[in-house]
Order: structure tokens, then C-alpha cells, then sequence
């Protein structure tokens, strides 16, 4: 089953008088369980690409669709409501709250989709034990090495069982033995619980977790698109 | 750190406002407690003056005609005479005003010897630096003949003679104070003054002192009321500026709670409710530098008293509140609404 269905789409920044296009047309399709490492150099735009799936910018023109829901006819709600409840994020500087502890960081991602207070499913307690992070829910962030506070970014981005996890340079600011520690938590999130990951990296060797690796350059997919 | 920082500088609003209630309310107090000190039972001012301005003047011959009134036992007159702006000296008969007042203790020199001689209290001296013998210059060259207890009336008493010729006011005394042989004849001689003097006004003591507010000090409750009212809008500045530094230094954290999903409604909620309890915290903060505050006030301007003013706490807390909550909706609403992905590359 088809998870993200991309066709066509075409992002145009307005910069002062100028236009930059940062994505000409890309098609892509993700199925549902699928790890996709999406590859390519700096301002190949990749960064737009998962800027757009995560709803936080609109696509200029062409359509995207995360479990059938077409971003391009969504409102700013809307497309709030996406970030809420279909997509999770990880980001390469983790952006964990620092004045909350990893707990709390979770919590509040838990609050915001209006889950507070219920008690998290089996799931994300098997996701837990599989980020290892349970000794150090109470800490604050400052208090976190760099893979721990990434593995606590991750945690939060699942904790609402999202379609689709955006994962942007995950171990862009870790050394290699936390890198291979949070790809390996990815590929087992992805295996054991069927999680569907999309992730951005200029890495190839991050990019080597993934089931499938999509080259971008130039604002284009420059692999051949898998069938739609 | 910085919720610290927003938490002292909420405080200071708050406590710039409850000091500046305070000392208008402290001075009230104090002058309501050297009144007192005077230990009169019944006070007469002429018909046109101010019952605690103690503005107008009347005859010298005054006391003379009320001292033969059934019950009163001591009289005397005194002359307010304004020298420097909330600065009296007041004339009297030495003799006479330490009799009705019980005494006065001299704490360094003694009575007036000369023409130019003047008492200051203690806190008087204290705020200006006197000693016995030092000169001051009110107007006049004076010598400080002697230091005294507070409480009687005054800050500065000078013979009453001597500052009638020196301001051209011979003869003339601004009030009378009757001390009467049992406080339970007060009704009786004030009934019987009142027929005598007419237009006079004849105040019992426990009346004059429960008159010492901001409401009956002529220019005292505009005064007060311009002054709190700059102390709360600078305060509401303060307040104002340091949640718009707060919310804008927490720019990344709006974008990554927009990253998580959130609403701006709830972004702007998250940041009301701690704004709200910073600025209660802040309030708290306040009140206690106010303790401190009027501990700076006693030893550097012990003239200007500063009261703790209980009864301005919910004022107070209300501009904390409500100046942090505009200072801090303005950038939440912007933050809340601005680009997410702008919101996250802040640093």
C-alpha cells in the first residue's frame, strides 16, 4: 500500500525579485514499512523535499499525497493538523525543549495531538525498550549525550504512531558509534514495528540503512521512479 | 537564567510600585504618629486653614481665651512655617509644648538660647547629617541647639517668638492645642469652643489623625496618584520588555513545537500560563524587595518613610500580570504564526 505518493511537484522560492526553483517536477511513491534514504548534495533539494512532507511549506505546484491526504489543498491548519498527527520529525540538531526533561519532551508531543494522560500503547513501550532510554526519561537535555537526545528526538516523533517518520540528517551531529547506534534503531523501528521512514542524508553510508536509496540533484529525482 | 531574569525584572516593577505607595502611606503614617506625639486631646485652626495642612493663622491671643475654658488644662499655640518644599519649622514655646507633650527628651544638646536656635529630631538630623551645634541653612543661618526624641509634632522647632519676627509673623500662630483634665470631656469642650469660636475649627486629636490619608493632603493624592501611575507604566514597560526579550529568545522552541503539530492557539496558550506564573512569581519576588526596599529608605532617606502596603499587593500583582501578559501576547501571536521552518534555523 502506497504511503507517500509524490507527482509532479515543484517548489518556486520568491527571494526579493528573483525566483529559485528548488524541486522541478520530482515523482516519488514511498509504500507503507518502507525505509527510503533520500541522497544528494547540498542544495539538490532535499532539505524542501522533506520541508514539504512535513507540511511545514506548501509545494508551488504538482501533488503529494501521505495516506491519501493531498497537501497541496491543504489550509495552514490543515497541514498543523498533518505535522500533529500523520508526521513525525528528527532532526540533525535533535531540537529536544531544553527546559523540559526527555520525558516531558515526549509528553508534550503527546499533548499537543491531544493524548495526554492515556497511557502510551504496546508499541511505543516495545520502541522504547528498543531506544534504551527509559534510565533517562528524567534528565533534561543539557544532561543528554548527542545519541541520547537523539534517540529521545526520536521517541517523540513516534510516540504518536505518525504515517510517515521525516528523519533530516539524524546522525548529522553524532560520531560514527552513535550514528550506527541511531541508523540501527531506525532500521528496527522500520523492521519491527513497520514503521515507515523517509530519511534525508548526504551520507552514503547512512543512506545504506535504508531499503532504498532515492539520488536527488538539481531539484530532480535522478534515479529512474519506481512504478507507480 | 533567563526565567530568573524575567521573574527579578517583573519584581522590580512590582516592588518600584509598592515603594512609591509605600512612602506617600509612610509619611501619611508618620505624620499622623507625631500629631499624636503632641498628646493633645483637642486641636483649633483658624476657619481658613487646612485641618492637617496646618495652613492659616490666627491671634497669639487665642490661647489665652481658650486656656480659662472649663476642663482644659494646658494650652498652647504653635506656627507651621513652611521653609523648604515638605520642610517646617515649627514655632513654639518651649516650656509650654513640653508640657503638654510630656516632655521632650534631648538625645544631644538642650533647649533653644538663642534667637536663632532650632531642634531637629532624630530623624531629621539623621537625613541631613546634624549635630548639636552644626549650622543649617533653611532660609535662614540656623544652630542646632539640640537633638530630640521623634514623635512630637515636628522635624524642626524653633522658638516661637524668634521665627514670628523672622517672618514677619508676630503675634500670629497657626493652631492651638488643648490638653484637657479627662479625655471624656472632649464632647463638652469642642461643644462649648464651637459656640465660642465660630467658624473655628475645633478638632478632637483621634479625628485630626484618622484625617492623615492621601485623600485629605492637599496635592498629596494627585501627587501620589501621577506617581504611582508613572511607577505602574514603567513597571508595565519593564514587565512588557522583558517577556518581549523572553518569548523572542525562545523562537526555536515555537518551531519545533510547530514542528510537533501545535496550533498557534496552543503555542499562545503554553506562553500565557507561563507568563502568568512568572509574573506571579515575579509579584512575590517584588513584595519581598520591598522589605528591602524600605530597609535602603530608613538608612540613606530615613525622612521618607517607607509602609508596607498590603492593600496595594493585588494592585501590584495586577499590572505584573497584566503588563506581562501584553508584553508577552504580541510576540507570541508573531512567533505562533511565523514560518516554522524560519522559526526552527533561529539561533
Amino acid at each position: 500500500m502506497t504511503e507517500v505518493e509524490i507527482h509532479g511537484l515543484t517548489k518556486v522560492y520568491h527571494t526579493g525579485d528573483v525566483d529559485v526553483q528548488a524541486l522541478r517536477g520530482i515523482d516519488l511513491l514511498v509504500e507503507r514499512g518502507e525505509f527510503v534514504a533520500v541522497v544528494g548534495p547540498s542544495g539538490s533539494g532535499k532539505s524542501t523535499l522533506f520541508h514539504i512532507l512535513g507540511g511545514l511549506t506548501p509545494p508551488t505546484a504538482g501533488t503529494v499525497a501521505i495516506e491519501g491526504q493531498d497537501l497541496t489543498k491543504m489550509s495552514d491548519a490543515q497541514r498543523t493538523a498533518l505535522r500533529k498527527n500523520k508526521v513525525g520529525f528528527v532532526f540533525q540538531k535533535y531540537n529536544l525543549l531544553p527546559t523540559l526533561t526527555a520525558a516531558d519532551n515526549i509528553e508534550i508531543a503527546r499533548d499537543i495531538a491531544g493524548n495526554r494522560g492515556r497511557p502510551p500503547d504496546a508499541q511505543f513501550e516495545e520502541a522504547l525498550k528498543l531506544l534504551d532510554i527509559q534510565a533517562r526519561l528524567n534528565h533534561k537535555p543539557r544532561a543528554l549525550s548527542g545519541g541520547e537526545q537523539q534517540r529521545v528526538a526520536i521517541a517523540r516523533a513516534i510516540v504518536n504512531r505518525p504515517a510517515l517518520l521525516l528523519a533530516d540528517e539524524p546522525t548529522g551531529n553524532l560520531d560514527t558509534r552513535n550514528s550506527d547506534a541511531v541508523l540501527t534503531l531506525l532500521r528496527h523501528l522500520n523492521k519491527r514495528l513497520g514503521q515507515t521512514i523517509l530519511m534525508i542524508t548526504h551520507n552514503p553510508e547512512a543512506a545504506a540503512f535504508a531499503d532504498r536509496i532515492v539520488h536527488m540533484r538539481d531539484g530532480r529525482v535522478v534515479d529512474p521512479p519506481p512504478e507507480a | 537564567m533567563r526565567t530568573l531574569l524575567s521573574v527579578v525584572a517583573i519584581g522590580v516593577g512590582v516592588t518600584m510600585i509598592l515603594t512609591l505607595a509605600g512612602v506617600s502611606r509612610g509619611m501619611l503614617n508618620g505624620m499622623a504618629e507625631r500629631s499624636r506625639g503632641t498628646g493633645a486631646d483637642i486641636m483649633i485652626q483658624p476657619p481658613d486653614s487646612s485641618v492637617i495642612g496646618f495652613t492659616g493663622t490666627m491671634s497669639e491671643k487665642f490661647v489665652d481665651l481658650v486656656r480659662k475654658q472649663d476642663h482644659v488644662a494646658l494650652a498652647t499655640g504653635t506656627l507651621m512655617q513652611p521653609v523648604h518644599f515638605l520642610d517646617y519649622v515649627t514655632g513654639i514655646h518651649l516650656d509650654e509644648f513640653s508640657a503638654i507633650t510630656g516632655g521632650l527628651h534631648y538625645l544631644e544638646g538642650g533647649p533653644f538660647r538663642d534667637p536663632s536656635d532650632l531642634l531637629v529630631d532624630e530623624i531629621y538630623a539623621r537625613a541631613h547629617n546634624l549635630h548639636a551645634g552644626d549650622m543649617v541653612d533653611m532660609g535662614h543661618k540656623w544652630r542646632v541647639c539640640g537633638v530630640i526624641e521623634q514623635g512630637k509634632l515636628s522635624r524642626a522647632f524653633a522658638d516661637l517668638g524668634s521665627l514670628q519676627d523672622l517672618f514677619s509673623s508676630t503675634g500670629k500662630i497657626s493652631v492651638v492645642w488643648l490638653k484637657l483634665d479627662d479625655p471624656a470631656n472632649i464632647p463638652t469642650v469642642k461643644a462649648a469652643l464651637e459656640q465660642k469660636l465660630e467658624g473655628y475649627k475645633i478638632v478632637p486629636m483621634d479625628e485630626v489623625v484618622s484625617l492623615f490619608s492621601v485623600d485629605n493632603v492637599p496635592y498629596l493624592k494627585p501627587f501620589t496618584r501621577v506617581v504611582i501611575a508613572l511607577a505602574a507604566f514603567f513597571g508595565f514597560l519593564m514587565v512588557s520588555l522583558s517577556m518581549y526579550t523572553a518569548v523572542l529568545e525562545r523562537t526555536r522552541e515555537i518551531g519545533i513545537l510547530k514542528a510537533l503539530g501545535a496550533s498557534p492557539g496552543y503555542i499562545v496558550g503554553l506562553l500565557l500560563r507561563e507568563t502568568v506564573v512568572l509574573a506571579v512569581a515575579g509579584t512575590v519576588v517584588g513584595i519581598a524587595m520591598t522589605y528591602g526596599t524600605r530597609e535602603i529608605m530608613a538608612v540613606f532617606v530615613p525622612n521618607m518613610p517607607q509602609a508596607i502596603v498590603p492593600d496595594w499587593y493585588p494592585v501590584a500583582a495586577a499590572i505584573a500580570v497584566g503588563g506581562s501578559l501584553i508584553g508577552a501576547v504580541y510576540p507570541g501571536l508573531k512567533a505562533a504564526n511565523q514560518d516554522a521552518i524560519e522559526a526552527l534555523a533561529y539561533d
